[in-house]
């Protein structure tokens, strides 16, 4: 792997220690990228790593290259083989953990180990491109000890230890550089645009899609991690208006509910009173950003769409933060155009026929009175035997039908989607939207935290000036999932549970995420620039905050530097007072020898400023009577010598 | 323009001891402080600064806080290693040269008696033509690091300027300081490799030894000729033979009278080891010897302390 263009003279092997520290920290740099890498790459590194120690333990020496190339060509046709390229983040990442595996087959001298160490130090911070939450970059930081350890355990002449004493001297290490680290990430400059494209997003991130078909949403609503966190300046909405809308989906065909980009301009709204609020939201890979029932305006970086979706610019890929306002009360699109109510209408034929009967039959019984065909079929769910489940019977070909009339049993899914079959069949115009309903409410930290488990489907049926009025089948199945969330709505039979528990432990525990995803994680250019408004400073720039970080880091620097010169007192006053004058007769010319003694130095001195004899005379005595004539001499004789020293100056006698 | 060069000179010498070539020596004990430690990155230190700049660059790229944190304090601990590698010279003191024996061309071992300040001092290494050794100093602590010394010719040799560095803790810094302590080590003539023994003369030689030794060695049969007085009479008592008292005889050997005006034949170097070569033999098989030397008598003795004194003598020769 390396040119020998020079003889080298031959370096010694490193030690057991040292190579059990690189071996740990590979270690625990292939554990924080196993979550991305395939499990079959984890164990095979897992293996060679392991394989690698116990080799070395045994009989050392390096593999010879003609293992070592072909293991080379082996990963790099291994990450081909599974990602189809070299290149881009999930490959370069799975490229750099087996590289750095490999490195450790040809690690003997110290050169090979330090670059081992370093390199582990990349890798780790590659780790957190996947995932920047706080427990993983406690965990990657945490992989940094040995790392630092492995480079310390290098140097020769260390006084032996176990390794997990190892440890603690790099974790001190770090201890010590947190204020200068914390200093340095606020006031580094970020940049105001990428200088090369961002990575693109993880197409396999679960999340709410742009479409739907009944069962879908199976995974979602199992996964609870967090999706967004939501702080309200003021109280909260109630329980009951916590819809966040995302989607809003008019196309049916048959099995699978779509969204369709028009391209309109927003549809008017008329609102009441409007609520301020702040959404944290999670990395989705998706542009949709919720928001809750009905957005006003669109924040930063982002459009507001006809049907009152909200769209960011760029998909996002790490933690967004913005800031909007919204209606509960309103009145979206009073009026409806003719294409729009077609649309609303649009069902596609020969499919659901019982369905159709049933609207029909609604139609002719209630007439022109909408709402009461809107009565008809809720009450159709609350009372014609539905159930709520995560895990209905799949539906055939007609499957609104099949859900209708045979299983009765599923979920937001299906009851939004065979509610709006319903009202288009029965000749009002309907839509599905998705999003996210309920959350829990963090009073700790005053804010509501919504997990990819509070994923729902509803539906909005136009009506005559009142315009799109939200209607949630579902609450008439199962009213606990509107007002107690989707926990408690695929609760089944026992109200505990170790599950129900554990969730709610995690509920709490999220306000530390929620500080970290906003404080750390959401600390963007903006927020830096508003760094020094305290300061009188309302929008710093980057020359600014490079100005306060040379000053901060000059100030650190000064701290440090005080550590490291300051000797400890020797504890002896009258010692240390002699210093103080033996240094103040040096810099008028009579220095100390080496060997000399006090009363020679002294007299030494005295003949050299004879103005001063008398005082020196009697400095002497002081100190002589200080060291030789008590064993524990007396603090006021102590106090005496030192304000002498203190005033002593030494003068010289112009000639 | 010759003047403000030295001026300048003086300064430098005076504020950067370290750094100037033609440090004097000074005396012991040399106290390693802040004016005279010097640091700068390592290699391998500077390719880490590479890589934390690649992964500051990422993480500013990406906007990705989490890895910038990390990236900030690996910096910030790559800088505070720094200090530690200051700290771990600051307050070193060398406090005496310790020093073996070696013939001119042999290495000569010499210990370092190396004392430490208010803190543990990790990972020093002291160089010294090309040999280097690292050792540790507890604090407050004492600690000996053998040196060898080439050697060439006889005679007081200066120690040379030793260099003193640490890459303690993370081997991203090279803290080092230059000491020039002002001791000498005594390095004793090289013997000559053959030539004739020292030739028997004085009124010495002739004196037939009168004293035997005193101490008793062994006991043996009796031989015609013993005196009585040296029969073992308790010890024979209960033997069927006559015993007597063997005594050392370390006057069997012929005493050397070594002298500097026995050669005038020769150079002063090859008299010098012409004595070393018969000091050698004698000391070998346990002969006494005197030797004279111009400006040094040194009356008769054997033995490692007296080998040595003679020995000394001769390498201190002008």
């Amino acid at each position: 792997m390396r040119l020998h263009l020079f003889r080298r003279k031959p370096v010694p092997p490193i030690g057991t220690r040292p190579f059990d520290l690189l071996c740990l920290t590979t270690a625990v740099v292939l554990g924080v990228h196993a979550p991305h890498l395939p499990v079959w790459l984890t164990a095979a590194l897992a293996a060679t790593l392991a394989a690698r120690w116990w080799q070395r333990r045994r009989r050392g020496g390096i593999a010879p290259a003609y293992l070592k190339l072909p293991l080379v060509a082996l990963l790099a046709a291994a990450v081909v083989f599974h990602y189809g390229t070299l290149f881009g983040r999930e490959p370069g990442g799975a490229l750099a953990v087996g590289l750095l595996v490999l490195k450790l087959l040809e690690t003997e001298a110290p050169r090979d180990a330090r670059v081992g160490a370093a390199f582990a130090c990349f890798a780790l911070m590659t780790a957190l491109l996947f995932d920047q939450g706080l427990v993983s970059t406690l965990l990657v930081a945490l992989g940094l000890l040995p790392a630092l350890a492995t480079l310390r355990a290098l140097e020769p002449a260390r006084p032996a230890t176990t390794l997990p004493r190892e440890l603690l001297p790099a974790l001190k290490l770090l201890g010590a550089s947190l204020p200068l680290a914390l200093l340095a990430f606020v006031f580094v400059p970020r940049l105001s645009s990428p200088l090369w494209g961002a990575p693109n997003a993880a197409a396999s991130r679960t999340g709410l899609s742009p479409d739907m078909s009944p069962g879908d949403m199976t995974d979602l609503l199992t996964d609870d991690r967090p999706a967004m966190r939501v702080g309200f300046d003021e109280a909260p909405p109630p329980a009951a208006q916590r819809y966040f809308r995302a989607y809003v989906m008019w196309h049916y065909d048959g099995r699978r509910w779509s969204h369709v980009d028009t391209g309109e301009a927003p549809s008017t709204v008329q609102y009441g009173a409007t609520l301020r609020y702040t959404v944290s939201l999670e990395a989705n890979g998706q542009r949709a950003l919720p928001a809750l029932d009905m957005p006003i305006e669109a924040p930063d970086r982002s459009r507001l769409e006809p049907d009152g979706e909200l769209r960011a610019a760029t998909p996002v890929n790490d933690t967004m933060v913005y800031t909007l306002h919204s209606a509960t009360g309103y009145r979206l699109q009073a009026q409806l155009g003719e294409r729009e109510r077609q649309r609303g209408l649009q069902l596609p034929s020969g499919f659901n026929p019982r369905a159709h009967a049933l609207a029909e039959s609604w139609r002719t019984r209630y007439g022109a009175n909408d709402e009461a065909i809107v009565q008809a079929a809720l009450r159709l769910f609350h009372d014609g035997g539905f159930s709520y489940t995560l895990a209905p019977a799949p539906l055939g070909r007609d499957a609104v039908d099949d859900f209708l009339f045979a299983t009765h049993e599923g979920f937001c899914e299906h009851y939004a989607s065979a509610f709006t079959v319903l009202m288009r069949a029965a000749g009002i115009p309907a839509r599905v939207v998705t999003g996210y309903q309920g959350g829990y409410w963090n009073s700790l930290g005053n804010y509501l935290l919504v997990r990819q488990s509070d994923a729902h489907a509803w539906s909005e049926v136009w009506m005559p000036g009142r315009g799109w009025q939200r209607v949630d089948p579902t609450a008439a199945v199962r009213p606990e999932r509107v007002s107690q969330g989707a926990a408690a709505a695929a609760a089944t039979a026992s109200d505990w549970s170790p599950n129900q528990w554990w969730l709610g432990l995690r509920n709490r525990w999220d306000i530390v995420n929620r500080w970290w995803n906003q404080g750390v994680i959401g600390f963007d250019t903006l927020r830096q620039h508003g760094l020094l408004t305290p300061f009188g400073m309302r929008d710093a720039n980057a020359g600014m905050l490079g100005l306060v970080l040379a000053v901060g880091g000059s100030l650190m620097a000064m701290l440090g530097l005080l550590w490291a010169v300051w000797t400890r007192p020797t504890g002896d006053p009258a010692r240390e007072a002699l210093r103080l004058l033996e240094r103040r007769l040096a810099a008028a010319g009579v220095a100390r020898r080496h060997s000399e003694g006090p009363q020679h130095y002294f007299s030494r001195a005295a003949r050299a400023f004879p103005s001063q004899r008398a005082e020196l005379e009697r400095l002497m005595r002081t100190y002589l009577a200080l060291r030789y004539a008590y064993d524990e001499p007396p603090a006021g004789l102590l106090k005496n010598f030192r304000q002498a020293v203190r005033d002593f100056r030494p003068r010289r006698v112009v000639k | 323009m010759r003047a403000t060069l030295r001026r300048w000179q003086e300064w430098a010498e005076r504020r950067l001891p370290a750094l100037t070539r033609h440090k004097r020596p000074e005396h012991l004990p040399i106290l390693l402080h802040r004016r005279r430690i010097y640091i700068v990155p390592t290699g391998f230190g500077m390719a880490f600064a590479v890589l934390l700049l690649v992964m500051l660059v990422g993480s500013l790229n990406y906007a990705n806080n989490a890895a910038l944190l990390l990236t900030c304090m690996l910096g910030a601990a790559s800088c505070a290693s720094m200090l530690v590698a200051f700290r771990s010279l600051n307050g070193l003191r060398l406090t005496g040269v310790r020093q073996g024996r070696a013939m001119a061309g042999e290495p000569l071992a010499i210990q370092l008696v190396f004392a430490g300040g208010d803190h543990d001092h990790r990972s020093v290494h002291a160089d010294m033509d090309g040999q280097a050794e690292a050792f540790a100093v507890a604090a407050h602590g004492e600690t000996l690091v053998p040196l060898n010394l080439a050697t060439v010719q006889r005679g007081w040799q200066p120690l040379p300027r030793l260099k003193l560095w640490s890459h303690w803790p993370l081997g991203l810094f090279h803290a080092w300081s230059w000491i020039h302590p002002d001791q000498a080590v005594l390095v004793w003539p090289r013997p000559e490799t053959g030539g004739p023994p020292p030739s028997p003369h004085g009124e010495a030689q002739q004196q037939p030894r009168l004293h035997q030794g005193e101490d008793i060695v062994a006991l043996r049969d009796y031989r015609v000729g013993d005196p009585q007085r040296h029969v073992a009479w308790k010890h024979s008592a209960r033997h069927h033979s006559l015993l007597v008292k063997d005594f050392e005889q370390p006057e069997a050997q012929e005493e050397w009278h070594l002298d500097w005006r026995q050669l005038p034949q020769l150079s002063n170097e090859a008299r010098i080891a012409r004595l070393a070569r018969w000091l050698g033999e004698a000391e070998a098989v346990g002969r006494p010897t005197s030797l004279w030397l111009p400006g040094e008598e040194i009356g008769l003795g054997h033995g490692r302390s007296h080998y040595t004194h003679c020995m000394n003598a001769l390498a201190s020769l002008p």
